[in-house]
């Protein structure tokens, strides 16, 4: 069951990322743009989200327990250290210069454009080396 | 190259979005974070069964493309840079960050800020900032 479930969940998300536009890396650049071809559409995908998970998490919490396991597995973290602001800062330099994060490159992925299928292997290289290679990875393992 | 101002469907997509991350939360008890999901399968071993639902999320997302163009009858629209050094640049920075950055646009921009958490809003604050500058740089000072 919690294989249907996400799969059931990442097509979802993934409709939600083409239906609102977070799968073109144009209208991502174009919404970082604000000086340039500006699109703010992007806010609204935020905003529509967050929407639905601020009430949807509480919602599900109430419960005490995840239908299909026995507990919620969350990040429990609150202290902010050099690797998370490190890491969002090349995070977001990425982002900006591909138009790509996670999501929306694996959605686009089936769509075989030149830059996607070279986007999606070197971002799985950096999830490689910032696990595996002893200089690079995080001195503390947190979530 | 201009977009189109798309403020309803993109306030629908997102809430699509946030449909799949309660479905995740309320049905296995993750959180939907694709930086995460994606880069466990690394870890993953094969036929471990604790992984198997990240799989199956990816699977899903790998669907939603072809499944959106089969009923809207058209491929989704969609403009990918064809720099591929700058692509290839862009990926290793994308997964690289968000992996040592423990999350990324859905993991910390979703569901952290939902969750009131203050790592996400502070490391969704300098991802937001970063991506900024890196855009204004490549297309208003070297030119994209």
């Amino acid at each position: 069951m919690k294989n249907l479930s996400a799969l059931i969940a990442g097509l979802v998300f993934g409709l939600g990322l083409v239906i609102s536009g977070m799968a073109d890396p144009a209208k991502v650049q174009n919404f970082l743009d604000v000086f340039g071809t500006w699109d703010p559409s992007l806010a609204f995908v935020m905003g529509g989200a967050i929407a639905v998970t601020l009430p949807g998490f509480r919602l599900v919490a109430q419960r005490g327990r995840p239908l299909f396991d026995e507990r919620f597995r969350l990040p429990s973290r609150s202290d902010l250290d050099a690797p998370l602001l490190g890491g969002a800062a090349l995070f977001g330099i990425g982002w900006g210069l591909g138009g790509f994060c996670p999501g929306p490159a694996l959605t686009a992925l089936p769509l075989a454009a030149p830059g996607t299928l070279i986007f999606v292997p070197a971002m799985f290289i950096g999830m490689w080396l910032a696990k595996n290679v002893p200089m690079m990875t995080r001195p503390s393992p947190g979530v | 190259m201009a977009t189109e101002f798309t403020p309803f469907a993109s306030l629908i997509g997102g809430m699509l979005i946030g449909v799949s991350a309660v479905i995740l939360m309320g049905l296995n008890g993750r959180i939907a974070g694709i930086s995460g999901i994606a880069s466990r399968l690394l870890d993953a071993r094969l036929g471990g069964s604790e992984e198997r639902p990240g799989l199956f999320f990816i699977g899903g997302l790998l669907l939603a493309a072809p499944v959106y163009a089969f009923v809207n009858g058209a491929l989704p629209t969609q403009t990918v840079s064809n720099n591929l050094p700058l692509l290839a640049i862009a990926g290793l920075l994308v997964g690289f960050g968000s992996v040592f950055g423990n999350g990324c646009t859905s993991g910390h921009g979703v569901c952290g800020l939902a969750r009131l958490s203050s790592r996400s809003l502070v490391a969704t604050l300098t991802f937001m900032a970063t991506a900024f500058v890196s855009v204004y740089l490549l297309r208003h000072v070297i030119g994209g």
